[in-house]
């Protein structure tokens, strides 16, 4: 584990030290990459704009659920993004190359290409979560404090085992890359708002079937306090812990699965 | 003029040629399209008729937004940037047609090979699930012209950000920027009708509302008679100022361009 650890920063710091070969470059790369990022910052400040509260929320509440969600995603996103380009290394045979290298393909594979750039997302999600933290309506108690680092290293591993385990079906369905980005970049915009806007059986979706509920919503509710619209039991607001490490779980058996079964594309 | 149309229908042919890719594609576009949809529906639940809009004048507009994605390219990029960068670009140039047409009709080709595979899933799945408001045969009518001038007015910004690459020799900076600009103000992420005051009216008179505001509100029936010609107007209007700077930037390229190597 510490040697998997140890070459991850290796290669990591061996990208970085290649990007910044074009330092201006890298520094307009990551502010372009902050703003694009931010405009959905912008459509919250929009929507609040024309009214003060939307599906019972007010905006610091929805820029809270934005900040817990964009830092657990871009943080996700910056470790194990690039394994969504798992089916373009199966269809280019480049994956056979990383197999007979001396590293996990998915080290190999996560910090492929690893640009600073990806930063850039980590700045309006830290600057809306300071500012939520500082204005939402909420008694602060130790144990509501406690919660919001917990919320966001939760939201961060179900978001990472995401990763790995769409990146993983595509050893299988070497072209669902489109479609599993409903459920990556999906997910990060969707657990940005407060899930009494969406439907019901929409909700249940999102709660049993591919748990986004737990990156935030549910213990958002705990620190919020505020009622469940599916009425689950208050146990379901501290699950987010366990519910990380069922997806991880997940994402592993699902990656060493398709690894083992791997049978390159041949010449 | 003779072989633009083949250069069309190649492009056409090279993007349907991964019918499953496209598929994916939209079914993520649907997905977004269902949140969105939800998003305003919440504000419109507290606001109802903002904009002029209806619920159902919204929830048809965030589909619409979702089936146009792949046709006007609202995230960026055109093949021929790539093109520039490695010096491909000098046979474009030698050929008997001019640079900008030939990519014209290529970025056309892909445009409807893109709207045949990726804008049904999104409009049927939206159609179904919520409220809808269906056009009336001449909006549609009027929707198909209006959506090619979309693609137009796309076409003529994106091909001036990739003319840049013969300046700055990397386009990620100009694309960077201009994807701000057209997915903010293109309704992209909200529809201009949600932005307030002066900020409104300014997004409506830049080029990026010809690529989606326009063509949803034609779609939604909100132009009737002199209103549309009008709004077609204001679309071919910003098509004609970006392909007459295109082709003056198109002619300095020209002269600015060294092929290096042997």
């Amino acid at each position: 584990m510490a040697d998997t650890v140890r070459m991850y920063g290796l290669l990591v710091w061996a990208w970085i030290r290649a990007a910044a070969q074009y330092p201006v470059s890298m520094v307009l790369l990551a502010l372009a990459t902050a703003v694009v990022t931010g405009l959905d910052v912008a459509a919250i400040v929009l929507l609040f704009s024309q009214a003060p509260r939307i599906a019972g929320f007010a905006a610091p509440e929805v820029l809270f659920l934005y900040g817990t969600s964009a830092l657990a995603f871009g943080v996700s996103d910056i470790l194990l993004g690039t394994t969504e380009r798992l089916g373009y290394h199966v269809r280019q045979g480049t994956l056979d190359a990383m197999l007979v290298r001396p590293v996990s393909p998915l080290v190999q594979i996560a910090t492929e290409e690893f640009s600073p750039r990806r930063f850039g997302k980590l700045v309006p999600a830290v600057l809306v979560l300071a500012y939520a933290l500082a204005n939402a309506d909420v008694p602060w108690t130790p144990g509501r404090v406690a919660m919001v680092p917990v919320m966001v290293l939760s939201g961060t591993a179900i978001f990472g085992g995401l990763w790995v385990l769409t990146g993983a079906m595509q050893f299988v369905l070497i072209d669902s890359h489109g479609a599993s980005k409903s459920v990556t970049y999906g997910g990060a915009f969707l657990t940005q708002y407060p899930m009494t806007m969406f439907a019901r059986d929409f909700v249940r979706g999102v709660t049993f079937a591919v748990p986004l509920a737990f990156v935030n919503w549910q213990p958002a509710l705990y620190v919020l306090d505020r009622p469940d619209p599916l009425g689950l039991p208050a146990a379901a607001r501290f699950a987010s812990p366990a519910v990380a490490v069922l997806v991880c779980a997940l994402g592993a058996v699902a990656w060493r699965a398709g690894l083992r079964h791997y049978r390159s594309t041949g010449s | 003029m003779g072989v633009l149309p083949w250069v069309w229908w190649y492009g056409f042919r090279r993007h349907t040629a991964y019918p499953l890719g496209s598929l994916t594609e939209s079914l993520t576009n649907t997905m977004f399209g269902f949140m969105r949809a939800y998003v305003l529906l919440a504000l419109w639940d507290v606001r109802p008729s903002l904009g002029g809009y209806e619920a159902v004048d919204a929830v048809t507009f965030c589909f619409i937004t979702q089936a146009l994605i792949g046709p006007v390219q609202i995230f960026g990029g055109m093949d021929l940037t790539e093109r520039i960068r490695n010096g491909d670009v000098a046979i474009d140039l030698y050929r008997p047609v001019g640079l900008q047409g030939w990519w014209l009709a290529d970025d056309l080709g892909r445009a409807a090979g893109s709207l045949v595979l990726r804008a049904g899933p999104p409009l049927l799945a939206g159609a179904l699930v919520f409220p809808f408001r269906p056009p009336a045969p001449e909006n549609l009518a009027a929707f198909t012209v209006a959506t090619v001038l979309a693609v137009t007015v796309s076409f003529g910004l994106r091909y001036l950000v990739a003319l840049g690459m013969f300046w700055l020799h990397d386009d990620r900076g100009l694309q960077a920027v201009t994807l701000v600009m057209s997915l903010f103000f293109s309704g992209m992420i909200l529809p201009l009708v949600v932005f307030p005051g002066r900020l409104g009216t300014v997004a409506h008179a830049l080029p990026w509302a010809a690529q989606i505001q326009v063509p949803a509100d034609v779609f939604l029936g909100r132009y009737t008679g002199a209103g549309l010609l009008g709004a077609l107007a204001f679309q071919a209007a910003w098509a004609a100022v970006l392909l007459a700077a295109g082709a003056l930037v198109t002619r300095a390229a020209r002269r600015k361009l060294v092929v290096h190597g042997g």
